[in-house]
């Protein structure tokens, strides 16, 4: 039983790596970077549960009797443009945020957004 | 007929793979950047050149042949100037060659 | 941060060949386009922006370490009652995915079942995710563009020649390789109903041709090649076309984006509708990726310019 679940162990391990670098480092260029791995463990999940024992690739072609399912395929085709979208758009704000405040760490913007209130 | 193919598949399969194998090594091990970039460029160069040529002989009627030859033709245009750029980058950061000793260079010239 | 964002790009290429492994070929092919290359890009043209090195955490990150462990702890708990891998009796192939690989071909009529989902059977998703890519691109340039006066040619002849010595040979291997490239990235626009490929993979790569060319040649000359004001409009365009198919079936009085509106036999219609939302999602994407990098380098020299000026 429980070899047979090792996919799922690996793609947690993965989610836990992203979240930690997420919650625990400060500049905010590594914290995008820990989403992106976030990111890309869960179209691992997805992917993987997709693949059926002794299929081939959903593309229709002659003599192949089993073919893996191309739903997932779709549905992570979708989400990883969209995460290309959000990450550009992450980095944009993180280029901002460095113009106006001077750094990117977030304990040193935290500082400074409490010296002006 | 058939056999040779599959062996001479399989032996240019197995030097590209020990070629790429080499090249990690050579990655880890050597002692200066310029040698290490040498290590990857040339080795990933000739191994992608046998691992596609393998792959040719496993089925030699097909377009996947014609394709794989066009692949072949891009690795050599590309891998060599992606090396060039490398190494072009740290020459204009200043990052000087480790020679051996910068005395011999100049005895040497009569 | 320089060998982190080296070391993410080679993440997204190692799961680009899990992904092959998995028999996602559509998946791998974004996958290795997306992230492993233009995603690598956009992080090494912010960090020189924003700086190459991180501060060190002063403090000892306790309690983030406790809450990713109970997490997952969690989860793995979660997954015990999961089907296992590869099993053909999952839940998750039952009910719809066999009607659709069965279906497939005699509704559609294309080879590639995961295009005939992704712009047939699911079209209306898909629209909303070129929508995001636009609203993306937008929000970029909302962000980062700069107003900037138009340089005299004289003054861009002179850049490009006095930069021609140090960068000859990318030149000349570029103006070799750049057009093929584009060649390269129209056959997976059009091929995407025979075998992987399509709109979104076809414009990331077109666009990654356009970047090369600007990297090489110097931003001035590539806003001389590409107009900006042309490739904003582009951007609109993908989406109009791809929102002005949906509208055309509306007008036929049948659901929206339902493509045997669009010709007599219901076949060669979803033939022509996959073929056009096709080509505007790739006029989108390869237009939205363009502004984006134009934008970050053009915040860069303009950052550049600034600080010249008041040295």
């Amino acid at each position: 039983m429980i070899l047979g679940l090792y996919n799922y162990w690996i793609v947690v391990v993965l989610m836990m790596i992203g979240f930690y670098i997420v919650i625990a480092h400060g500049n905010l260029i590594k914290k995008i970077v820990g989403l992106t791995i976030f990111q890309t463990s869960v179209f691992i999940f997805y992917i993987s549960m997709a693949k059926v024992e002794g299929g081939t690739a959903p593309i229709l072609a002659e003599g192949i009797k089993q073919y893996s399912n191309p739903l997932p395929h779709v549905l992570i085709l979708t989400a990883i443009v969209v995460g290309i979208a959000t990450t550009a758009l992450g980095l944009a704000l993180a280029v901002r945020i460095k113009e106006a405040y001077g750094s990117i760490e977030e304990e040193e913007i935290q500082e400074k957004d409490n010296l002006d209130c | 007929m058939g056999s040779l193919m599959d062996i001479s598949s399989a032996v240019f399969l197995l030097i590209g793979s020990f070629l790429c194998v080499s090249g990690g090594v050579g990655i880890l091990r050597f002692p200066d950047f310029y040698t290490r970039m040498h290590a990857a460029g040339v080795t990933d160069t000739l191994a992608t050149a046998m691992i596609l040529i393998g792959l040719m002989l496993q089925n030699p009627d097909g377009l996947v042949v014609l394709k794989l030859i066009i692949i072949l033709l891009m690795t050599l245009f590309i891998s060599p100037t992606a090396s060039h750029a490398l190494a072009s980058a740290a020459v204009h950061n200043d990052l000087k060659p480790v020679l051996d000793n910068n005395e011999k260079v100049k005895t040497s010239n009569p | 941060m320089f060998a982190v964002i080296m070391l993410s790009g080679i993440y997204g290429l190692l799961s680009a060949s899990f992904f092959v492994a998995m028999d996602a070929v559509d998946v791998a092919f974004t996958e290795a386009s997306v992230g492993a290359g233009i995603s690598t890009l956009l992080m090494l043209v912010a960090i020189t922006m924003t700086g190459r090195s991180e501060h060190p955490v002063r403090h000892k990150p306790v309690l983030a370490l406790v809450v990713v462990i109970v997490t997952g702890s969690l989860l793995i708990y979660g997954t015990l009652d999961m089907p296992y891998f590869g099993s053909v009796t999952a839940p998750v192939h039952q009910h719809v995915a066999p009607q659709y690989i069965n279906d497939s071909m005699q509704q559609v009529g294309v080879p590639n079942i995961v295009t005939s989902v992704l712009a047939s059977y699911r079209g209306f998703d898909t629209f909303g995710e070129v929508v995001v890519i636009f609203t993306a691109g937008m929000g970029v340039l909302a962000l980062l563009s700069v107003v900037r006066r138009p340089k005299g040619i004289a003054e861009i002849d002179s850049l490009n020649k006095s930069m021609h010595e140090e960068y000859l040979v990318l030149r000349i291997v570029a103006k070799m390789l750049i057009p093929f490239i584009l060649l390269f990235a129209l056959y997976v626009q059009f091929h995407g109903d025979f075998g992987p490929g399509g709109g979104f993979q076809a414009g990331v790569i077109f666009a990654a041709a356009i970047i090369l060319y600007s990297m090489l040649f110097g931003m001035s000359t590539a806003r001389r090649v590409i107009n900006q004001s042309l490739i904003q409009l582009l951007a609109a365009i993908g989406v109009l076309l791809y929102g002005s198919v949906g509208v055309v079936s509306l007008l036929e009085d049948k659901h929206f984006l339902d493509y045997s509106a669009l010709s007599a036999d219901p076949i060669a219609g979803q033939h022509l509708g996959i073929l056009l939302i096709e080509l505007g999602v790739g006029i989108t994407v390869a237009s939205v990726m363009i502004i984006i990098f134009f934008n970050f380098a053009g915040r860069k020299n303009s950052e550049q310019n600034q600080e010249s000026n008041e040295s």
